[in-house]
């Protein structure tokens, strides 16, 4: 879905060979998502069938072709920047349904779970705060803008990663006291584990 | 500074990469009270901080965050482990030594009470020299390169309420590195301040760290954990995790840019 946007949003600036195209959207996002050539023509291809773009004029020397945006193609663009993306459109989130399944699942340590997760988004965190660090407030604004919005893409999940951990330890107690009022050896084997804590401590 | 060598202990083994830490913390408990009411505050946690690096400490509240650091400057003594500065282990000096080392070698930055009132900016920088005996004068021109060095030089002459909430966190930076001093304890320095001027504030702490300072900051918010080198993860006393040193960040994206 972006790409296809991306290339249509790059075309408004002017028309554009393929292997161009490739260059200014890596450029413009800070090489953060890769494109190969093939996924461009492709891409173009669909989009020439949608009417989206057009070629001009014939292939050069070399067989490059240079397109440009059709009236349409002109619509789509302001409609994609004029319209709110959804969280639908936005791929399954493994994660969740990763910590779903953890809370459900007997046997499973939630709390390493999240810090599991937590550590990895955190080095994540680090790596994109050294990239934003060493880059140039003017030149690099549009790449800026992209590391910002991972950025906090990945604060966010740290934050809800901190609220499942609270979430779970609070659902632990709960089961605990549950099972606690009917079964206590659980309790007496917690008291012996107070104890040799305290007694190596000394 | 070596004026006071730690007493006949079993010498400990350095630390892995070799130079020495300006902090380290071995295997080191904090328990208030004893019996029933007996509570772990921090559960044998070690770690080191070499001079050049800046490690975020990251937890929920109550997890050890600020016994850690209060251990650390010495405003805490361990109920068991050793805790060194600059190789100097806390628990063996006296009451007047550890004082002055903790002026000589501690500098620290909290959310906020952070500056004295009734001086002006590089008045409260250069208090800590003065108070090391440092004459007023030789102190003043340490304070100025201070808060040059933190890009504060022309606002050295007014009073903290004259100073944004960014600018004082600043200036208590350029205090906490005055002089001999390369460790830096940092506790939330940017809670009241918003995104913008915490940032400043964090790219600061992470300058000073490269120009050679050790660091210490506890934060509750990933984002600014970030710009740490390392972040450990503390949970009720006890560290559960760590991140390491960071990978290159070219790693994160594949195609170098």
């Amino acid at each position: 879905m972006s790409i296809k946007h991306g290339l249509l949003a790059l075309l408004e600036r002017g028309p554009m060979y393929g292997y161009q195209l490739r260059t200014e959207f890596e450029s413009s996002t800070g090489s953060t998502w890769p494109l190969n050539v093939g996924q461009v023509y492709t891409t173009l291809t669909r989009l020439e069938r949608d009417g989206l773009v057009r070629p001009v004029g014939e292939p050069d020397a070399d067989g490059r072709q240079v397109y440009a945006l059709t009236d349409e193609g002109r619509v789509e663009v302001t409609t994609w920047f004029t319209t709110p993306v959804t969280v639908k459109q936005r791929p399954r989130d493994e994660l969740a349904i990763k910590l779903a399944m953890a809370v459900t699942t007997p046997g499973v340590d939630v709390a390493q779970v999240v810090q599991t997760q937590r550590s990895a988004t955190l080095r994540t965190l680090q790596e994109l705060t050294r990239l934003k660090s060493h880059a140039d407030e003017i030149t690099d604004a549009a790449w800026l803008l992209v590391l910002e919005s991972m950025i906090f893409v990945a604060e966010a999940e740290v934050r809800w990663l901190d609220h499942c951990e609270t979430k779970v330890a609070r659902l632990v107690e709960r089961r605990a006291q549950l099972s606690g009022t009917t079964s206590s050896p659980a309790t007496a084997e917690g008291d012996i584990t107070t104890d040799t804590h305290g007694g190596a401590r000394r | 500074m070596n004026h006071n060598e730690p007493r006949a202990q079993p010498r400990t083994v350095p630390p892995a990469n070799e130079e020495r830490a300006v902090l380290s913390l071995e295997d080191v408990s904090r328990v208030h009270g004893s019996g029933p009411t007996m509570v772990t505050a921090l559960h044998r946690v070690s770690l080191a901080v070499s001079a050049g690096e800046l490690v975020a400490v990251m937890g929920p509240s109550g997890s050890g965050k600020s016994t850690l650091l209060h251990l650390a400057g010495g405003l805490d003594v361990a109920t068991s482990g050793a805790v060194r500065v600059e190789g100097v282990d806390l628990a063996a000096q006296s009451k007047s030594d550890l004082a002055r080392l903790r002026r000589r070698h501690v500098g620290y930055v909290f959310q906020d009470l952070n500056l004295v009132p009734s001086l002006t900016a590089v008045e409260n920088v250069a208090l800590p020299r003065e108070l090391d005996g440092v004459r007023v004068r030789a102190a003043r021109t340490e304070a100025m390169t201070a808060l040059e060095e933190v890009g504060l030089s022309e606002l050295a002459d007014r009073f903290p309420d004259e100073l944004s909430g960014g600018q004082q966190q600043r200036v208590a930076i350029a205090r906490a590195l005055i002089g001999p001093r390369r460790l830096m304890l940092a506790d939330e320095p940017t809670g009241a301040l918003d995104t913008e001027s915490g940032e400043a504030v964090l790219r600061l702490l992470r300058s000073r760290c490269e120009a050679g300072a050790a660091g210490v900051l506890v934060t509750h918010e990933a984002r600014h954990a970030a710009w740490a080198d390392r972040v450990v993860f503390l949970r009720d006393g006890a560290m559960v995790d760590d991140t390491g040193r960071a990978a290159p960040a070219e790693a994160l994206l594949g195609a170098g840019r």
